[in-house]
């Protein structure tokens, strides 16, 4: 199993919070980009969950998520109606964003597990 | 059983409500059904009597049991261990891990080979693939809209439901309109003293919503079984044996015959829980569902693979 998760993501994580925390929206981005060239547009799904739960990623970029639980998981975006095959232990799906915009997405199998992928210009 | 105000934490409230080698029996008294709980030795019955087994993820191959195939198999030896023959058999759901055409025949032939007659609901795991056509394909003969049905033996009535289809975003389970109404007719002719009996894969009741543990609209559906004096619902989806009963209604999970989750809450997550090797068995097993011949209770036992 890899793990995918970024080296730099935790420390994104932290400025993130940080950021919003000030009421520093304009911050907050610029932090996001400055950071987003250790972003690998990975998303592991992990204890049920979606992790980074919210990725944020330019317009034609491609994201993969990765199951890395026992028992299978599945993406499921309505607004793009985007409905990946069950992923069993290893399996990725990924999918290239090609409009900006806010797409919840969650697991078809477990529809308690959300994420989001926001897709800037 | 219920909560009670002095401070019985939700954890402490399911583990009074999960007894292994139980039974929920319903008796009436003075035209009263009460249910009540019983040991195994008083629930021995030669009367009418069925197998539930459930949750058996053929394919599933990772560390929690990578042998599903083989524990399935101990399963249906127990079943057919059984000192009387049961009347039939029923699976509650996730026969398949991943809906695969191999995983289904695998299950067919195994249960099969009891030459018991076998009625199966739908789990979610049993749907994944071309909306549940190669479920329903192998499983569904004679039932309606996803898989749903109805039969009558031994005196009761027996409902099969599908609550595994268009789940909403809280991850509960969801019957639906067209089944819910289907529902009201099929049981408005029936005299409220029938035993019903209701099976469906997750909890009719809430068990834990966090985890989906539980039916959206499973209160719409019980609201049409209320005025029956003996309603016992049978569910699988999360691999451990509760039990509750509540007014006229008896609710009861059975164990999975392939790897166990943990007690709600109880775990960050739900999912296959790996136990050490040698004590696996004492979380799978089967039920022996019996009808108390005098006054229409039912009896429900749960047995571990390993004691």
């Amino acid at each position: 199993m890899t793990n995918i998760a970024p080296p730099g993501h935790r420390a994104r994580r932290e400025v993130l919070r940080v950021a919003l925390g000030a009421g520093a929206g304009v911050i907050a981005t610029l932090a996001m980009r400055a950071s987003r060239a250790a972003d690998a547009n990975h998303i592991a799904i992990n204890s049920f969950a979606f992790t980074p739960k919210l990725l944020t990623v330019k317009v034609g970029t491609t994201v993969t998520w990765t199951n890395q639980d026992q028992t299978i998981h599945s993406i499921v975006c309505p607004e793009l109606k985007l409905r990946s095959t069950p992923l069993d232990t290893n399996d990725s799906f990924s999918y290239t964003f090609g409009k900006a915009g806010n797409y919840d997405y969650i697991c078809g199998v477990h529809p308690f597990m959300k994420g989001q992928v926001v897709v800037t210009a | 059983m219920s909560i009670d105000s002095s401070g019985t934490d939700r954890r402490h409230f399911l583990k009074c409500m999960t007894w292994a080698g139980t039974a929920a029996v319903w008796s009436v008294a003075g035209g009263i059904p009460r249910g009540r709980l019983i040991d195994s030795a008083e629930a021995a019955t030669d009367g009418f009597h069925f197998v539930q087994i459930s949750d058996s993820h053929l394919g599933f191959d990772k560390a929690a049991n990578p042998h599903t195939t083989d524990t399935l198999k101990e399963a249906l030896n127990g079943v057919m261990a059984l000192p009387q023959r049961p009347a039939f058999m029923i699976h509650t759901g996730d026969i398949s891990h991943l809906s695969k055409p191999v995983q289904f025949d695998t299950g067919a032939q195994l249960m099969g080979a009891t030459k018991l007659t076998v009625h199966t609901v739908p789990g979610e795991h049993d749907i994944l693939a071309e909306n549940g056509k190669s479920y329903l394909n192998r499983f569904g003969k004679g039932s309606k809209g996803d898989g749903w049905y109805s039969f009558d033996a031994g005196g009761v009535h027996f409902i099969g439901l599908v609550n595994v289809v268009n789940q909403g975003d809280n991850g509960l389970g969801n019957l639906g309109h067209e089944q819910l109404e289907w529902l009201e007719d099929d049981t408005e002719h029936l005299s409220a003293s029938t035993p019903i009996v209701v099976m469906a894969h997750i909890p009719l009741w809430i068990v834990y919503k966090d985890w989906g543990w539980g039916t959206a609209d499973g209160a719409q559906a019980l609201s049409y079984l209320k005025r029956f004096g003996s309603v016992t619902v049978l569910n699988g989806h999360i691999h451990q044996v509760l039990q509750k009963v509540e007014g006229h209604v008896a609710f009861h999970t059975a164990r999975s015959t392939a790897f166990p989750q943990p007690a709600p809450g109880a775990a960050k997550a739900p999912g296959p829980m790996a136990v050490p090797p040698g004590d696996l068995r004492h979380y799978l097993g089967i039920a022996k569902v019996s009808l108390v011949s005098s006054n229409a209770p039912l009896a429900i036992v749960d047995t571990p693979l390993a004691g």
